[in-house]
């Protein structure tokens, strides 16, 4: 492209490649220590979970705290599961996460259709309230979003019959419906769906299809990357989710995963158990990432582009 | 966003990047369609399909976000209990002036929130950066240090927070560990149990946690330079130094506005550390604003004052992130 080649201020070519190699050799010793530093609380919380708590403490004071030697068990584990009941708790968060991220997808998705593909009359109010809500930090309306469910009004089955009652404290759906729609994700919809062409909306419309078709039968089965990046987006708070649990669920029988942790710290914390809690509500995140991992890197990516 | 799709190398059909074809009929598809060469009743069922497809996110949204922030501003007037025996009443301004005058907690509270911003904001957006810089080069096995730098974002925080508070006690990891390379020099301290220490401590396991997210957000601004302008630099006798300087810090531009605003955010709402590990002691020296309205308005039952106490954090929010918005606009 430079017509008149400018000469380059290079090092010999020896030299050069000297250079490189130690440079390397440099960059390695330096990601080896950061993944250090980024690994050894959770080496030392799966390793800690096979310890008795005598030996958690005695191993403290050295490289033996990374290590499974000593007495190492499965004890912690089981007595996890007499004093708490995590199955239930797992079942719980479970529940709770999948619908969330299933229900948002489908809620999410076809208000991102709506406001990128078809015109209506308050699309453009709609849009721009949803981009405004994109900075309200949940913890704004934590408290009176609490007052609010609690007047709500909500149908039981008690007995046999259907009950009209007031307040949706201690429920699944208190745990679910406030956190469906979501704003950032109507928005990561609407920016992907806007890039499939809408020639195709057309085409379908002169064949007869509906609107719906259109979205279901063609849209979102050219939409897989968005659906996987709010899929991931939404599946990561939701299982982590701890404020608004402590708020509203009292019940231990549906309390989720992290509030259940608070089970552990009544009386003198046992560590063995509490790291043993911690392994098995932490292991099941990590196995969905290191197998999606290339999926959730691009998610990650995709939401820090917002213009 | 398509554009950040593409930052694990094999461009496979479905990894979101649109085909040149596609590409073209977005461009197409830009252009406003003509108006009046649809028939009215077809204009009319994409009114109605495009409302009734957005009603399910309208409402939610409606009923679950914009109702409460409402009805929050509403409440920080009046004197709600979760559960009262006294009738709902309208106190006036009285919330706002309990707030600054005689709730010290409440002013401790907001420092300590604007501290923790003050320095995670630049160290975790600068150490991110390194990292990105660090996990961008072409080296062998790269991608692997990518995931181990991001395992801690997907680790819960309540997790995160449990394992630290158990490393930073006496006896713990943190002092054997500066006991040991130090030689015995220094004993280390009880963190968490000295106000000079408790919140610099929640400080370095807030970074160790979340820097991974946004390494990865600089990372995908990094891959979006192109190539030619690096070559174009160092054929111009630029250094590494030289093409960080005058390629890449210019070029991160719109990164460096988004990973700002996030992570000013996201600080700025400092919670679940506190309520995990300190509760906010010694002596209030780790309560923070979200903490403080959590504890008044939901666990003591202070609704009316706790939305007070909201809303002053949410307008603070606000004008941070307008102030920020604003200095960021201006460079242009």
């Amino acid at each position: 492209m430079a017509q008149t080649p400018r000469t380059r201020r290079t090092r010999p070519e020896a030299s050069e490649r000297r250079f490189r190699s130690r440079r390397r050799v440099w960059s390695y010793l330096v990601l080896v220590g950061l993944a250090v530093f980024f690994l050894f609380p959770l080496v030392f919380m799966f390793v800690a979970s096979l310890k008795p708590d005598s030996q958690i403490l005695s191993d403290l004071g050295g490289w033996r705290a990374f290590l499974p030697v000593g007495e190492v068990g499965l004890d912690n584990y089981s007595a996890v599961f007499d004093r708490v009941p995590v199955g239930q708790f797992l079942f719980n968060s479970l529940l709770v996460t999948v619908l969330i991220v299933v229900l948002g997808l489908v809620v999410n998705s076809m208000a991102g259709f709506a406001l990128s593909r078809l015109r209506w009359r308050g699309r453009g109010l709609v849009l721009s309230v949803v981009i405004a809500t994109l900075i309200v930090p949940f913890e704004t309306y934590a408290v009176p979003l609490v007052y609010w469910v609690a007047h709500l009004p909500t149908l039981l089955v008690q007995d046999g019959t259907v009950v009209y009652d007031i307040g949706w404290l201690n429920s699944y759906e208190v745990q679910i419906i406030p956190f469906v729609a979501n704003a950032f994700s109507i928005f990561l919809f609407s920016q992907y769906f806007s890039t499939i062409p809408t020639s195709l909306d057309e085409a379908a419309r002169i064949d007869g299809a509906s609107w719906f078709t259109i979205y279901r039968k063609i849209v979102v089965p050219l939409s897989g990357p968005a659906f996987a990046t709010v899929a991931i987006l939404t599946f990561l708070p939701a299982w982590n989710q701890y404020l608004w649990p402590t708020m509203v669920v009292q019940d231990e029988k549906l309390r989720p995963v992290m509030v259940g942790m608070q089970y552990f710290f009544q009386d003198n914390p046992a560590w063995g158990e509490i790291m043993a809690y911690t392994s098995m509500i932490t292991l099941p995140v990590l196995v969905v990432f290191l197998a999606f991992q290339r999926a959730f890197v691009s998610s990650v990516a995709a939401s820090g582009v917002k213009g | 966003m398509t554009a950040t799709f593409r930052l694990e190398t094999p461009a496979g059909p479905d990894d979101g990047t649109p085909s040149p074809a596609a590409e073209r009929d977005t461009l197409d598809a830009a252009r406003p369609r003509p108006r009046g060469r649809r028939p009215r009743a077809a204009r009319r069922g994409e009114a109605r399909a495009g409302l009734a497809m957005a009603t399910p996110a309208i409402v939610l949204l409606l009923g679950f976000l914009i109702v409460p922030v409402l009805l929050g501003f509403a409440l920080s007037f009046t004197n709600a209990r979760l559960i009262s025996p006294e009738p709902l009443r309208f106190v006036g301004f009285d919330n706002f002036v309990r707030a600054f005058t005689i709730d010290p907690t409440f002013f401790r509270s907001a420092l300590n929130t604007f501290a923790f911003a003050a320095v995670v904001v630049p160290v975790q957006a600068g150490f991110g950066l390194l990292l990105a810089l660090l996990v961008n080069q072409k080296i062998r096995g790269v991608t692997a240090f990518r995931v181990i730098f991001f395992i801690p974002v997907v680790t819960s925080i309540v997790v995160v927070s449990i394992l630290w508070k158990f490393m930073y006690q006496p006896e713990g990891l943190i002092n054997s560990f500066i006991d040991s390379i130090t030689f015995g020099a220094w004993q280390g301290t009880a963190w968490l149990n000295d106000p000079d220490t408790a919140l610099p401590a929640i400080i370095v396991l807030s970074i160790w946690q979340a820097v991974g997210f946004h390494m990865l957000i600089w990372l995908s601004g990094l891959q979006t330079i192109p190539e030619e302008l690096y070559e174009a630099a160092r054929m111009d006798g630029a250094g590494t130094w030289r093409q960080f300087k005058d390629v890449t810090w210019p070029c991160l531009r719109p990164t460096r506005i988004f990973v700002l605003i996030t992570i000013t955010i996201a600080a700025l709402g400092l919670f679940v550390q506190i309520d995990v590990m300190t509760q906010g002691g010694p002596v209030d020296s780790t309560s923070t604003l979200v903490y403080h309205a959590v504890l008044t308005g939901y666990r003591q039952q202070q609704i009316g004052y706790g939305s007070a106490l909201s809303l002053i954090f949410f307008v603070i929010v606000l004008v941070i992130a307008l102030i920020q918005r604003h200095l960021t606009r201006d460079k242009d």
